[in-house]
């Protein structure tokens, strides 16, 4: 765990107004490879999640204090443009959110916003992207059709795909499988293995068997505190704090 | 038990209730066409259909009368196309602006102005056209026009005036139902626009636009109804003669047809300015058809 972070969190507080929803958060993320974001409903990793693509920035009334190093380069320095942040930090949503447009225009989206306009080269994006997240064999024939024709598992690869059609270099997902049943669940578990070799991949996860399934390190979060971060193999088989082998044995939730 | 038969009676009610609501509605739409109909049609025939749609002249009143109504339906098309063109873009800005970009405060003033602008009856707009822009006109009519002597002085009271006091009319309707329609497209999109990387107004243009595509489209169909329908305003401000649509030329609409002949026209006269009315009704029905096709289409697929 001790190679180079590609992420380095350094004393991170966040309030929504009063409420102090993040405290004094240190933590390092290994690049490519997949960090899980386990704990109670409330307990701030979606909001953890946010401060690492400067998401919450659209939030009214927030104020957040600490670093967060991005190879090693404050995001929250003066004068950073979220723009290009954001290109590098994508994002995958717990609802599959792809825009009401077709399959092709949802991939193309993110490389024509900045500035691609060859076709031959989207063309090129859109492919690899949806072979990466391994659905171009499922919607190859219908690029054209709209993309909320698909089903739910399907649309959240779209998504996926369309976070990887801008070359990302981390990869934030908040619960992407929740809102799927368990063959498309499985599909993105599978396809998590893949992602890690290109991206650094952060993960919120409700389901601790996914944490085990997909994750080598894991992070436990108690209101608004980072508890415990491990290797996932360590954290779930022998937890240091009362409080992780608490919720992983199911006593709180 | 009692209870359930109570429950059941309330619905049967109800539904019953509805159902004559429908029907109302549906004999409405029916009766009023077959009547619009049955009164416009007998010109085509006794003026002749070419004539008629066609003729540029119009002299009802003259020994040899002529009732050609092409310039009336022109100006209707061009006036109504001219002020959604301008009202349009005008109200789908200030939708974004209201609920994309400005801050609440200032939304909270400008959007109640806005409903106020809806309220406003039509022959106050009539007043202000009236009293603003027509001798605003007339001075512009007076520089354009100086040397030329094929131009019919109108005061000020022209196309664009008109189209001007439509532009501002349909605003409201445009504004109000554009930005309820942003309004509705989910926070989600627009997250994952910015997750991309896009901008407030790449994510503005290239997302929640096309989102709220088809409300947007509602509104252009309401603000294409109200320009085509409205009389009073533009009757205090286009002048009034049967002219080509030009800007500067005093023009006569297919609704200011009928509200300035209506009340003395006889015989086949009367029949023509029926006619005239038909003519407004197909095209409203149109403008319908089309843009329901359109939303609908917005709706499912690309
Ligand atoms: N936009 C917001 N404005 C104000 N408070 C917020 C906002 N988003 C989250 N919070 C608050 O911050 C705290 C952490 O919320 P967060 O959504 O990060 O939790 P979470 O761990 O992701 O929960 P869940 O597992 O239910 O998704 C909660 O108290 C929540 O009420
Ligand atoms: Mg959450």
């Amino acid at each position: 765990m001790m190679e180079t972070a590609k992420i380095k969190v350094k004393k991170l507080n966040l309030y929504y107004g009063d409420n102090h929803a993040l405290k004094d958060i240190d933590i390092k993320i290994r690049p490519k490879a997949v960090t899980a974001f386990i704990g109670p409903s409330g307990c701030g990793k979606s909001t953890f999640l946010k401060t690492l693509n400067r998401m919450n920035d659209l939030v009214e009334n927030v104020k957040i204090e600490g670093e967060v190093l991005l190879d090693e380069k404050d995001i929250y320095a003066p004068g950073v443009d979220t723009t290009i942040l954001r290109k590098k930090v994508g994002m995958v949503f717990q609802q599959p959110n792809p825009f009401p447009m077709s399959i092709y225009d949802n991939i193309a989206y993110g490389p024509r916003i900045h500035g691609i306009k060859d076709k031959r080269k989207l063309d090129e994006i859109v492919e690899e992207s949806l072979r990466g997240a391994a659905i171009f064999d499922e919607v190859k024939d219908r690029l054209k059709k709209n993309a909320l024709g698909l089903s739910g598992g399907q649309q959240q690869r779209i998504c996926i795909a369309r976070a990887l059609a801008v070359c990302p270099e981390v990869l934030l997902m908040d619960e992407p499988t929740s809102a799927l049943d368990p063959i498309s669940t499985s599909k993105i578990e599978d396809l998590m293995e893949d992602l890690k070799k290109k991206y650094t991949v952060v993960i919120v996860t409700h389901n601790m068997q996914q944490a085990v399934r997909v994750a080598d390190d894991t992070a436990f979060f108690l209101l608004g505190e980072l508890i415990e971060f491990r290797e996932t193999k360590l954290l779930f088989s022998y937890p240091q704090d009362k409080r992780t082998e608490d919720y992983i044995t199911g006593r709180f939730g | 038990m009692k209870n359930k038969a109570k429950i059941n009676a309330v619905e049967k009610t109800a539904k019953s209730i509805f159902m004559i609501c429908a029907v109302i509605a549906i004999f409405a739409v029916c009766s009023i066409t077959i009547y619009m109909i049955a009164k416009g049609t007998p010109a085509l025939k006794s003026v002749g259909v070419l004539k008629l749609l066609f003729g540029t002249s119009w002299a009802p009143t003259a020994n040899e009368p002529a009732y050609g109504i092409l310039y009336i339906i022109l100006t209707s098309i061009v006036g109504t196309a001219a002020s959604v063109l301008i009202g349009v873009p005008v109200g789908l800005l200030t939708a974004v602006f209201l609920t994309e970009i400005s801050n609440k405060k200032l939304a909270a003033i400008v959007n109640p102005a806005i409903e106020l602008l809806a309220g406003i009856p039509s022959v106050i707009y009539g007043l202000l056209g009236l009293m603003l822009l027509n001798p605003f006109m007339y001075k512009m009519e007076k520089m354009i026009f100086e040397d030329s002597d094929t131009h019919k002085f109108t005061g000020g009271s022209n196309l664009i005036s008109a189209v001007i006091v439509l532009a501002i009319m349909i605003l409201p309707t445009v504004v109000n139902v554009s930005a309820s329609s942003l309004r509705a497209v989910s926070a989600n999109l627009r997250a994952a626009s910015y997750a991309l990387g896009a901008s407030k107004i790449q994510t503005v243009f290239k997302v929640t636009i096309p989102a709220a595509k088809s409300g947007i489209m509602t509104g252009v169909v309401l603000g294409i109804g109200r320009a085509l329908g409205e009389a009073m305003a533009i009757n205090m401000v286009a002048g009034g003669s049967v002219q080509i649509p030009l800007p500067f030329n005093s023009v006569r609409f297919l609704t200011t047809q009928l509200v300035s002949e209506m009340g003395y026209a006889e015989g086949v006269h009367r029949q023509v300015l029926f006619t005239v009315g038909l003519v407004l009704y197909i095209f409203i029905m149109v403008v319908n058809l089309v843009l329901q096709k359109l939303r609908k289409g917005a709706n499912t697929d690309e």
